[in-house]
């Protein structure tokens, strides 16, 4: 059986050996059947870059009908046409299509799928010292799914009913029932079909990161010398793999109700003057199944950017992070507490106050290791020898962001407080500051950091610089306000709220003239994404040279050769001595030692 | 797996990389950590099965009450036939087992063997589902009665009076008037459910498909009894109602001429055992799990060629029958909770 156990490693070390005899390769198994992971990894990139970019736009399209309600734009018609903006104003159903669309592509298509993807599949393998995945195949298969979800979610976009347009929740009966909303026809089928592609994706990939974490380590690779990043992909696999199986329950009773007449989440309806014939299911099942989902999913989203930002706040302090192992535990911590969370999403769904107390408290329970992670990364910053790369700083605007949407969360967790927001643009504002910027702040940190690794070039400086200081002024230039709206009772989701008389004249002119601030900001934030996104392009193809190591950094993935090359290393594997964070151990000249060194006699291991 | 006990494992050795820390390769990896995966899936359904069953309290039917039937047999066999089932399923995990024993051996021969026994016992299975399913939906000779009183009540019989025949008292389009309907015209018991469900009986008078109208000649029933599954204005939850009053109430509401008084069968909007949601339930979880059997004989098939190939006798090791084995396995696991929860408990 040991030879079995072998067997991945064998078969890797024959397959590189053979390629020296050929290394031509055709243009469709390198560029676009790929089973390298280095390959799948830009191509995670590249098409999450996409989604992204589409799911921003969205954003400012309905930010401008909250900035000017009813007011006409040429912007909203072109993007939108006559028949969505009549006269360029947004009309209320794609409004809802609109928010919809932009909450599914940013939480699934950008950060699940886009961010995961992306580093999981570079990092994994090079850190562990690995010739590639697991399985290579189950790999490209994996990629391939989430580019025809990503392309399904994208046509939903343009039919003619409108895509989906209850919430990227999609709670029943509003998804349930085509009469509901023009988006819950055709719409709503494409969403739910592009999420169960998307979920058999991400469920392939888990798979690849968790067996390949477990078997692929490289000798000297013990779980404790792993690089936090890969310690974070870890956990976050085995989230996906625990969490999305029971939102695919959930979406498939869903898809029997839409299709088949079963009555699983509805019951009594009157539709129009008609009663439905739906009796005894309860739409509260649906919230339940899917906040099951729904909260490790934040961290799912969270968790690698956290990986990321621990090894470039290190590398960058050049220092050792301040507690390892207390990260690695609070790392797992929060992944097993996301799991006994998720009824603080249906505080007000008339659930027992009691059962509402336990969930508090095992809520309030994550504040612990998050705020452990906080910390650590401060202590590690604490007297460091900061370089300040754009990396770096998009990773301390991580640990901003995770602080003050952390602190919003202490209060929306507390269900008495909840009460009164809930449901308004606090939370609005709390997840987008705390999963939202923090995640993507890691993701922009992780492609400034490790660009050179994936395209062999460096990222201009100076424009990184300048899209990080765009970016973190308009995003707490959108977020910091939308509290403010929150508080004052603006609920989310709503067109125009000029209309209610529940909102008098002036808590109206406040929600207006804020409302007016934020897509201000948020216009220049997007305006700010248009940097990254030339600089990215142009240094793929223009960038200067990259070095072998640019941040001397003591981790694997730098003493591969800058040309991917099949197996990442030309000869031997690389045998690990020491932890990834040995910077400016004293007794040796250079800052960094990398995790290839022997230690010296007498050394000590960190 | 016995190889595995027995060998020493030196847990240091075995976290310092280079090799895995359970001595597995990646493929049979992945398939346990894609079970517990798929194992969740089973769960959430489960869970939502469980949340509507509770809400429904007492008015969800027990197993006995909605299968008791065997093919091709009267009277009264509770839980017979899916006990049947379900040792056959336990029974083709044996032969699986015994499969990928033969594998450790690289006994060829013994693979083929009880792997094909295995696709037929899944095969049964499958087809037994689907018999299964055909009763469901085709439903009792009494099926689901709505009393005067609003309650409604299932029908328990020691036997259902037969219906002898329909004579004709006004012709229709193609029967004449005075013409005694038997078996050997039509399906007397079909008609009959057919007209009563749609309202088409009364007073002992039948609407047949055709337009002529007949009188109904039926054997008393024997040992009738209803039990209450939701209660009226006047009837109770789960009281029993027996003797002269339980056949006069059914009669009533099955001869009253009105629509959907007696509901035969199922389909996912009513059926005669329980709630909507329990044929709901029912059809979609034990049609999830038969459809993961389903691609559990598949699979088996594909690696039964592989095997009969040699495919895998040149490899040197039989892993894959192992790694078929673990999904037929979890299959037949997740039948053991799908049969406790609606066929149990």
């Amino acid at each position: 059986m040991s030879v079995l156990a072998h067997e991945a490693h064998g078969h890797h070390d024959s397959h590189h050996h053979d390629e020296h005899a050929h290394h031509e390769e055709h243009f469709v198994s390198k560029y676009i059947f790929s089973q390298d992971h280095k390959m799948i990894a830009k191509q995670y990139l590249i098409t999450a870059v996409f989604m992204g970019f589409v799911g921003m736009l969205l954003s400012i399209l309905f930010r401008i009908q909250l900035a000017w309600p009813g007011e006409s734009a040429d912007f909203l018609s072109f993007f939108l046409g006559d028949t969505w903006a009549p006269n360029g104003v947004l009309s209320e159903d794609m409004y809802l299509g609109l928010v919809t669309i932009h909450g599914t592509i940013m939480v699934f298509f950008l950060l699940t799928g886009g961010l995961s993807g992306t580093f999981s599949n570079l990092l994994i393998p090079f850190q562990l010292g690995a010739r590639d995945m697991a399985s290579g195949f189950m790999n490209m298969i994996s990629y391939w799914l989430f580019f025809i979800s990503s392309v399904i979610m994208f046509i939903s976009l343009f039919v003619e009913t409108g895509p989906a347009m209850s919430g990227w929740t999609v709670y029943p009966p509003l998804s349930a029932l085509p009469q509901a909303v023009s988006g819950s026809g055709l719409g709503m089928d494409l969403w739910l079909i592009s999420m169960a592609i998307f979920i058999a994706s991400s469920l392939m990939g888990s798979l690849n990161y968790i067996v390949t974490v477990l078997n692929l380590r490289t000798k000297g690779m013990t779980m404790t010398r792993m690089p936090l990043t890969v310690w974070t992909f870890f956990v976050t696999a085995i989230l996906g793999l625990l969490s999305f199986p029971v939102l695919l329950s959930a979406a498939l009773l869903l898809i029997m109700d839409r299709t088949m007449g079963t009555s699983f989440y509805l019951s009594d309806i009157i539709a129009g003057s008609e009663m439905l014939t739906n009796h005894g299911g309860s739409p509260l099942l649906y919230q339940h199944l899917f906040w099951f989902l729904g909260h490790p999913e934040v961290y799912i989203v969270l968790l690698p950017s956290l990986g990321l930002s621990s090894e470039i706040i290190s590398t960058n302090s050049r220092k050792p992070i301040f507690g390892y192992r207390a990260m690695i535990g609070s790392t797992l911590a929060i992944g097993f507490l996301s799991f006994i969370v998720w009824a603080h999403h249906m505080f007000v769904t008339g659930m027992s106050p009691f059962l509402g107390s336990v969930f508090v408290f095992t809520t309030l329970l994550i504040a612990i290791p998050s705020a452990v992670k906080v910390f650590n990364y401060l202590t590690t910053l604490w007297k460091g020898t900061i370089v300040y790369t754009p990396a770096m700083l998009f990773s301390i605007g991580l640990v901003s962001a995770f602080i003050t949407g952390g602190i919003t969360g202490i209060i929306l967790a507390d269900s008495a407080l909840d009460i009164t927001v809930h449901d308004t643009y606090f939370v609005v504002a709390h997840f987008h500051v705390v999963m939202g910027l923090s995640a993507v702040f890691g993701m922009f940190a992780g492609v400034y950091h490790w660009f050179p690794k994936m395209f062999g070039r460096m990222l201009n400086t100076r424009l990184g610089y300048a899209h990080f200081w765009v970016t973190i002024v308009g995003a707490y230039g959108v977020f910091i306000p939308m509290h403010f709206i929150g508080i004052s009772g603006a609920p989310r989701r709503y067109y125009d709220y000029s209309v209610y008389e529940v909102f008098d004249g002036e808590t109206f002119l406040k929600f207006e003239n804020l409302n007016l601030v934020i897509t201000i900001f948020a216009i220049i934030a997007a305006t700010g994404q248009l940097i990254f996104l030339f600089n990215f392009f142009y240094s793929i193809f223009r960038g200067p040279k990259a070095p072998q190591n640019p941040w001397n950094s003591s981790t694997l993935e730098w003493t591969t050769p800058v040309e991917h090359i099949h197996g990442n290393w030309p000869g031997a594997l690389p045998v690990v001595h020491r932890w990834p964070y040995d910077f400016s151990k004293p007794g040796w000249e250079e800052d960094f030692v990398p995790q290839t060194t022997p230690l010296k006699e007498g050394e000590e291991e960190h | 797996m016995a190889g595995h006990a027995s060998e020493h494992i030196d847990s240091a050795n075995a976290w310092g990389g280079k090799e895995s820390p359970f001595r597995v390769s990646y493929g049979k990896l992945m398939m346990w950590f894609f079970l517990v995966s798929d194992a969740l899936t089973f769960g959430g359904f489960l869970i939502a099965y469980g949340f509507s069953r509770h809400a429904h309290q007492g008015e969800w039917p027990i197993g006995e009450e909605t299968f008791h039937s065997l093919p091709f047999l009267e009277g009264n066999y509770p839980l017979m036939y899916v006990a049947f089932m379900t040792f056959l399923l336990i029974i083709s995990s044996v032969t699986m087992v015994l499969s990928v024993e033969a594998g450790h051996r690289m006994d060829k021969k013994g693979v083929i063997k009880w792997l094909v026994a295995t696709v037929i016992g899944g095969i049964i299975f499958v087809g037994s589902q689907a018999w299964e399913w055909s009763h469901f939906i085709h439903g009792s000779k009494f099926g689901k009665v709505e009393l005067a009183d609003g309650s409604k009540a299932v029908v328990h019989a020691e036997q259902f009076g037969e219906i002898q025949n329909f004579t004709v008292q006004t012709a229709g389009h193609h029967y004449k008037a005075g013409q005694v309907l038997t078996n050997k015209d039509l399906d007397l018991l079909h008609e009959f459910q057919h007209a009563v469900e749609a309202g088409h009986v009364k007073d002992k008078m039948i609407t047949l498909h055709d337009g002529s109208v007949a009188k109904i000649a039926k054997s008393n029933d024997v040992g009738m009894y209803l039990v209450v599954k939701e209660a009226g204005s006047k009837y109770e939850l789960r009281q029993h109602i027996e003797g002269a009053e339980a056949t006069k109430l059914y009669y009533d509401a099955a001869y009253s001429g009105e629509a959907k008084r007696i509901v035969y069968g199922a389909n996912m909007e009513r059926n005669e055992y329980g709630p909507r949601q329990y044929a709901n339930y029912f059809f979609f979880i034990t049609g999830f799990h038969g459809f993961h059997v389903s691609i559990g004989i598949l699979i088996n098939i594909i690696v039964l060629i592989g095997c009969i190939k040699g495919t895998y006798h040149a490899r040197g090791h039989y892993e894959m029958v192992e790694k078929a084995g673990l999904y037929w396995h979890f299959v037949d696991l997740v039948w053991v909770f799908v049969f406790t929860f609606f066929y149990l408990v």
